[in-house]
């Protein structure tokens, strides 16, 4: 059972990145633009117009990338080439891969998501079940409203607003970067307090509209909870109230939340990449905002292919790690 | 009559069908204002704050803001409903074929929503809009984001189906000699129409969310007065350093509202469908 339920989740995870590639390959040829015509009429036009020898030159350099051999090797070759990561090069910052402009970004973006994950899901965890505690006060209960109304709203519609506010009217923050320009990233105090001051709004707009879910999400689960057996044993046996509610009933309630994460990972993605890419901040969504301004369409490719690679890599992990966190769920049961 | 009476019991879908018919009133009242003209750029002078003459001020293209926001409105909302009606009507129709006839089709169908579900929609839009980037207009772009908005429609009718098909009164219709296409079109339709009306707001809500999206990042079309676009000319233009509140402030207000509106009807919705579960989701 357990061999057949990795086997499942590893082939569906094939499927989604063999979809993506195959998706990258077929969709630019589906349009009628010649690349390399375009930019050898581009050259000619440039440099005084000579008619002659322009469908030659497209045959040659046709064969020298391979493009004159059938779809089927291009593609395979396109497969392989993906397999081993290699996104090509990038149309705008030539000399530099794909690759290299992903890696010289991602640590921003890995970084300010962590933060904003990791502050989202316990505030917003604590919050829920708080809610759901029978002995907190109660306008609590008046909260759950507004965090979901405010979790439908995209994140960087908040994050114009904070901009507005916060950065240019009270200049409590700068209003976009990931540093102050002319400092240099020398890994001192300084530096990363500056990095901080200039993390705090993107941040907070992520977190403001994920609060809602992880809220919610822990608020239906400590209610189940608190239905329990042990629930009633704990107080019948005079624990303090507080020992119940953290070590009995938050314990066991927040399992669950980690299915939530896996499901809502691309969505907390895609949402970071709006965000970063409205604060100029210096990560990968700023990145793919810049190339599509500028048309590289390779780096947009690369760049949407990685993001599905390691979002369906993590979703992967959080699936597999769940049931050794949780004894209870066992892969083999059926779940309908 | 009875309708109002429900709509007193029912908050949350009270609040959603107001803020949407507010919206709905702004969007085709404002035109009498505001000519749509107006909202296209050189216009009108640029720049100017809220007076008078232009009550939510101009932009730094010569816009009359009100005019495009009244259009971006009507843009905005056209191009999620669009999209969302076609991600319905898609969806409706595998859900339906791939729950009552099973096999083959059905595992196809369940992979391809698996699959699809996994991968973050946005990221695919990206690929594609950027393909078509130079000839985005409103209407291409609602076709683009309907390629993605089938998914979840597909999912809730096949759960629904796949349960309704098992209930007794089916059964009888089955047994009294009803054809199949009858027993879809008699018997399981009408008990879906909640959902129906549940799954519309939800694709409606995720095609407004991406095309937002798409737009900021530059891909939408570049000459309409969307509300995407006009968010997107905020940050091109620097209306922040510059201090234009009125050209941030009033996209961001009705981006909101239509949000709100629609999260209040889709749990509004929620609730009239499934009484049971009211006030606990």
């Amino acid at each position: 059972m357990r061999a057949a339920y990795l086997l499942k989740r590893f082939g569906l995870l094939l499927v989604v990145v063999w979809t993506a590639a195959t998706l990258n390959f077929f969709l630019p040829r589906l349009t009628p633009r010649n690349p390399i015509r375009e930019r050898i009429v581009q050259m000619a036009v440039s440099g005084g117009y000579l008619e002659q020898g322009i469908e030659q030159m497209v045959k040659a350099y046709e064969a020298k990338f391979g493009l004159d051999q059938p779809l089927w090797k291009q593609y395979f070759r396109y497969l392989g080439d993906m397999a081993r990561l290699d996104l090509g090069y990038s149309l705008t910052a030539f000399p530099k891969t794909v690759m290299e402009l992903i890696g010289e970004v991602v640590a921003w973006s890995i970084g300010i998501a962590l933060a904003t994950l990791l502050l989202s899901f316990s505030i917003g965890s604590l919050l829920g079940a708080l809610i759901a505690w029978p002995k907190s006060p109660k306008f609590l209960q008046y909260l759950v409203a507004p965090l979901m109304a405010v979790s439908s709203v995209p994140a960087y519609i908040f994050g114009l607003v904070l901009i507005y506010f916060l950065a240019f009217r009270a200049r409590l923050f700068p209003m976009s970067g990931g540093f102050t320009l002319g400092t240099v990233p020398d890994g001192s105090f300084a530096f990363y307090m500056d990095v901080l001051k200039h993390a705090i709004l993107p941040a907070i707009s992520v977190i403001l509209v994920s609060l809602g879910g992880w809220a919610l999400g822990m608020r239906g689960m400590m209610v189940t909870v608190e239905g329990e057996d042990y629930m009633i044993l704990a107080e019948a046996k005079g624990l303090k109230s507080r020992r119940i509610f953290f070590r009995y009933a938050m314990r066991n309630a927040l399992l669950p939340q980690i299915t939530g994460l896996g499901l809502s990972l691309g969505y907390l993605v895609t949402g970071q990449i709006l965000v970063e890419s409205l604060f100029g901040f210096p990560g990968i969504g700023a990145l793919l905002n810049r190339s599509i301004f500028v048309y590289d369409y390779n780096a947009v490719l690369g760049i949407t292919f990685m993001l599905i690679l390691s979002i369906g890599v993590v979703t992967l992990i959080l699936d597999l790690i769940y049931p050794l966190l949780d004894p209870r769920i066992r892969t083999g049961r059926k779940v309908r | 009559m009875r309708f109002f009476r429900y709509l007193r019991r029912n908050k949350r879908l009270a609040a959603g069908i107001a803020i949407l018919t507010f919206l709905f009133l702004f969007a085709t009242l404002g035109r009498l204002i505001a000519p749509p003209a107006r909202a296209y750029p050189l216009a009108v002078p640029a720049n100017k704050p809220p007076s008078l003459e232009y009550p939510f001020g101009t932009d730094s293209q010569g816009r009359d803001l009100l005019a495009t926001i009244v259009m971006g409105t009507y843009l905005t909302v056209r191009i999620g409903v669009l999209a969302g009606i076609i991600g319905l009507a898609v969806g409706t129709f595998l859900g339906f074929t791939a729950a009552y006839y099973g096999g083959a089709l059905d595992t196809i169908v369940r992979w391809a929503v698996d699959v699809l579900l996994t991968v973050p929609g946005l990221l695919v839009l990206v690929v594609i809009a950027a393909l078509i980037q130079r000839t985005l207009n409103p209407t291409s772009l609602s076709l683009v984001l309907a390629l993605l908005a089938w998914m979840g429609p597909t999912r809730t009718v096949r759960s629904q189906v796949l349960s309704l098909r098992e209930r007794a009164f089916v059964r009888i219709a089955q047994l009294s000699g009803e054809g199949n296409l009858e027993i879809i079109f008699r018997e399981l339709f009408p008990n879906l129409l909640p959902y129906l009306g549940a799954s519309l707001v939800g694709s409606v809500t995720g095609a407004i969310f991406a095309s937002l999206g798409l737009e900021q990042l530059g891909l939408g079309a570049m000459r309409e007065p969307t509300l995407g676009m006009t968010i997107y000319w905020v940050q091109y233009y620097g209306a922040f350093i510059r201090g234009l509140w009125w050209w941030i402030l009033e996209p961001v207000a009705v981006i909101v509202l239509i949000f709100m509106g629609l999260f209040f009807l889709s749990a509004g919705l929620d609730e009239f469908a499934n009484p049971r579960v009211r006030r606990v989701a």
